[in-house]
């Protein structure tokens, strides 16, 4: 091994890096696909609006281009780091990081079953096992061909926060609660042939892609699908509970009291 | 002595719409907000703090005081915008409080975050959402519609000179999004990893500007104590730990449910109101509020559930997410699902918790296939000391809660696992000799 003569500081004096411009090894393939078309941009510029710095839009249109693919593509990275003035990289270290993000095309529909330790104990894992039997597909796996209808994508996921209402399960994240493996079978085969049983809370099924539009923050109809029932037998126990037996919290004064006065500065 | 059940924020539940404007001002809402937009800012803070209103998030940090650290004044960090951020990122295992008060009465909310945008001097606020909760998103936004279709948003709000924006924004599945700082590098497009602190979000949060960051069921309350003033708040609870709280109570019990509270109140008297343990199979572990609250057990039946009582024994009160296990549960079993958990969401940001899970996982896995060692107890516990209080951010500490509770109330359950084992090291080994020749 040959090393170099004299040491660092025989080479003269120590300066700063000269300027760099990096250039792209691989060449950015020109404008993002036309699948994102000028539906896609107008939307994203309304998201983009809506924060203080456009950065804060990436979430949202990551969102959006998975409601466009059924997943989020290298095109839908490259729609995102163009929109918001990023690289690539940069929205890639982001895609990779969250779950509700695909990398592979979804299914239809996208099954999550919540294994979490209170949904495990009361049979969430035996419906995940059945389900995964049933079509013969495991974590993040899809059923049929993805995107076509009665496709499904099964995984398993963590606590949904619906515990009161274990073992819960959601389809393109609308709730189906208190399901035993026979209810999640049956839900399954009704999405299979193309059915959408109604969610146990919420708006009327929709499919994966609509979900994901509306988690970008479109939605084509509130007026309707902000509908639906909002609380279920279990949200309401307490509530009834104390209304049957007379129970209320202490009575406000009648009139609103002043505010407190603004106390003194040291 | 207040009644068992203190319904505040649950009291809309049942109302047929309840999520609309319509049915919300028919039940006197935005009638605080007006109260509190008359007064100074100031005046706010001041009453949130003689209300001793305490996060509901977990943390149990004081409100007001939380609002006061905003700076205020014409220079440094005063001068530059400041910013409202609603942690509604519910993923704690066993939560699910929130969820259903967005679903049910997302006025409520807004209307907390207008009143506390006031108080802080925010003219921008951003509600984070988990985005599994998808019908929550749908009504939140539908709510800020209706708001400033009423001129309860946007600029010069009712002609006080106060103007709100607020913006509804999904997360993207990262129960670490709900620890404050990551939560506020999530919403500027960013991977969701903790900040270091100092700065706290108060000076240095979203854009680097001075940011309170609050729970929904913290600023949900808010409009009710405007309503009824800090003594009517302070009517209900203990004197640190005063008001309503729901408690979301899961689990084998007979009526799982939502259970509007004083805080203070016991699992004894909880399972009396949820009619008791389901099948009359007899409680063997709980948690007060979440799997990141280190297990409680039958002696602990008359805790106080508030932020003093559940410290006192050994635990936290958390998100009075009380999950309750009959017992036909193994304990070990429980907490290897646990920490299936954290490891999944550990961010990857610091070695400890990063680590850490991982290790925890391998272990208990290997305990709960029966092939555990006498070792691997204080191994567990050997590691749990490396991760708690090591971690860039309370993920870790959580992580560690219900091994060294488990461990501790359950020690027994472990052993037992070893004690299942073989004596040879490789049974199957065995078959292989039976029939051999000498």
């Amino acid at each position: 091994m040959t090393l170099p003569e004299g040491t660092p500081e025989s080479y003269g004096p120590v300066s700063g890096p000269e300027e760099v411009v990096w250039e792209a090894v691989v060449e950015e393939a020109g404008p993002a696909s036309p699948v994102f078309d000028e539906l896609t941009r107008q939307r994203s510029k309304e998201i983009i609006a809506r924060y203080p710095q456009s950065r804060s839009a990436l979430l949202p249109l990551l969102h959006l281009v998975q409601s466009v693919e059924g997943h989020v593509s290298q095109d839908g990275i490259r729609y995102c780091a163009e929109a918001l003035e990023l690289t690539t990289a940069e929205v890639t270290a982001v895609v990779t990081f969250y779950t509700m993000y695909k990398r592979e095309r979804c299914g239809e529909h996208l099954v999550s079953v919540c294994t979490n330790t209170l949904c495990a104990a009361l049979g969430g894992e035996e419906i995940y096992a059945r389900l995964s039997a049933k079509l013969g597909v495991g974590h993040e796996g899809t059923a049929g061909e993805p995107g076509a209808p009665g496709s499904l994508t099964l995984e398993h996921a963590e606590c949904l926060a619906a515990c009161d209402l274990a073992p819960v399960l959601q389809v393109n994240y609308e709730y189906y609660d208190n399901q035993t493996v026979e209810s999640a079978e049956a839900l399954v085969d009704a999405l299979v042939h193309g059915e959408r049983p109604h969610p146990s809370r919420g708006a009327p099924l929709t499919d994966f892609r609509t979900a994901s539009l509306e988690l970008a923050g479109i939605f084509d109809d509130l007026d309707r699908t902000v509908e639906g029932p909002s609380v279920a037998e279990e949200t309401l126990r307490g509530a009834l509970l104390a209304a049957e037996r007379g129970w209320v919290a202490p009575p406000m004064p009648d009139a609103m009291p002043p505010l407190p006065a603004i106390p003194e500065k040291d | 002595m207040t009644d068992p059940l203190t319904p505040v924020l649950t009291r809309r539940w049942q109302s047929p719409r309840s999520w609309s404007i319509r049915t919300y001002e028919q039940l006197e809402g935005y009638q605080a907000m007006r109260h509190a937009l008359n007064a100074h800012p100031d005046q706010v803070i001041q009453l949130v703090k003689d209300a001793g209103l305490r996060g509901r998030g977990g943390a149990g940090f004081p409100t007001g005081m939380k609002w006061s650290f905003i700076p205020q004044g014409p220079r440094g960090a005063g001068a530059k915008p400041k910013y409202l951020v609603i942690n509604a990122d519910e993923g704690e295992p066993g939560t699910c409080k929130d969820i259903p008060t967005m679903m049910a009465d997302p006025h409520s909310l807004i209307e907390g975050c207008i009143i506390t945008s006031y108080a802080i001097r925010a003219n921008f606020c951003a509600i984070y959402v988990r985005g599994e909760a998808l019908h929550c998103i749908r009504r939140l936004n539908r709510a800020v519609d209706e708001a400033y279709a009423k001129g309860y948003l946007g600029r010069n709000i009712l002609n006080t000179g106060f103007s709100l924006d607020i913006v509804v924004h999904a997360g993207a599945g990262a129960y670490i999004c709900g620890e404050e700082t990551a939560l506020l590098d999530s919403l500027e497009g960013r991977r969701g990893q903790p900040r270091l602190k100092p700065p706290f979000p108060a000076t240095a949060g979203l854009y680097a500007s001075p940011t309170v960051v609050n729970n929904v069921e913290t600023i949900a309350t808010v409009p009710a104590i405007v309503q009824g003033g800090s003594d009517w708040f302070r009517s209900m609870g203990s004197d640190k730990s005063p008001g309503p709280k729901i408690y979301s109570v899961s689990g084998h019990v007979e009526r799982p449910g939502q259970y509007e509270a004083p805080l203070g109140t016991t699992l004894r008297q909880l399972l009396e109101l949820c009619g008791g343990m389901k099948d009359g199979i007899p409680l063997k572990f709980w948690t007060p509020g979440g799997s990141s609250t280190p297990l409680f057990t039958a002696e602990h039946l008359d805790t106080p559930l508030d932020f003093e009582g559940a410290a006192a024994a050994g635990s936290m009160l958390g998100t009075t997410a009380v999950m309750v296990f009959n017992e036909t549960v193994s304990v070990p079993w429980a907490v290897m699902k646990w920490t299936e958990f954290y490891k999944h969401e550990s961010c990857g940001k610091c070695t400890p918790c990063r680590e850490g899970t991982y290790w925890l996982l391998q272990i208990l896995q290997r305990m709960v296939a029966g092939e555990g060692t006498e070792a691997d107890i204080e191994t567990l516990l050997d590691v749990c000391d490396n991760v708690l209080g090591r971690s860039f951010c309370a993920l870790g500490d959580g992580a560690t809660s219900p091994i060294t509770s488990a461990i501790k109330y359950f020690r027994h359950e472990f052993v037992e696992l070893i004690a299942a084992q073989p004596a040879v090291e490789h049974p199957e080994q065995l078959a292989d000799l039976v029939g051999a020749p000498a």
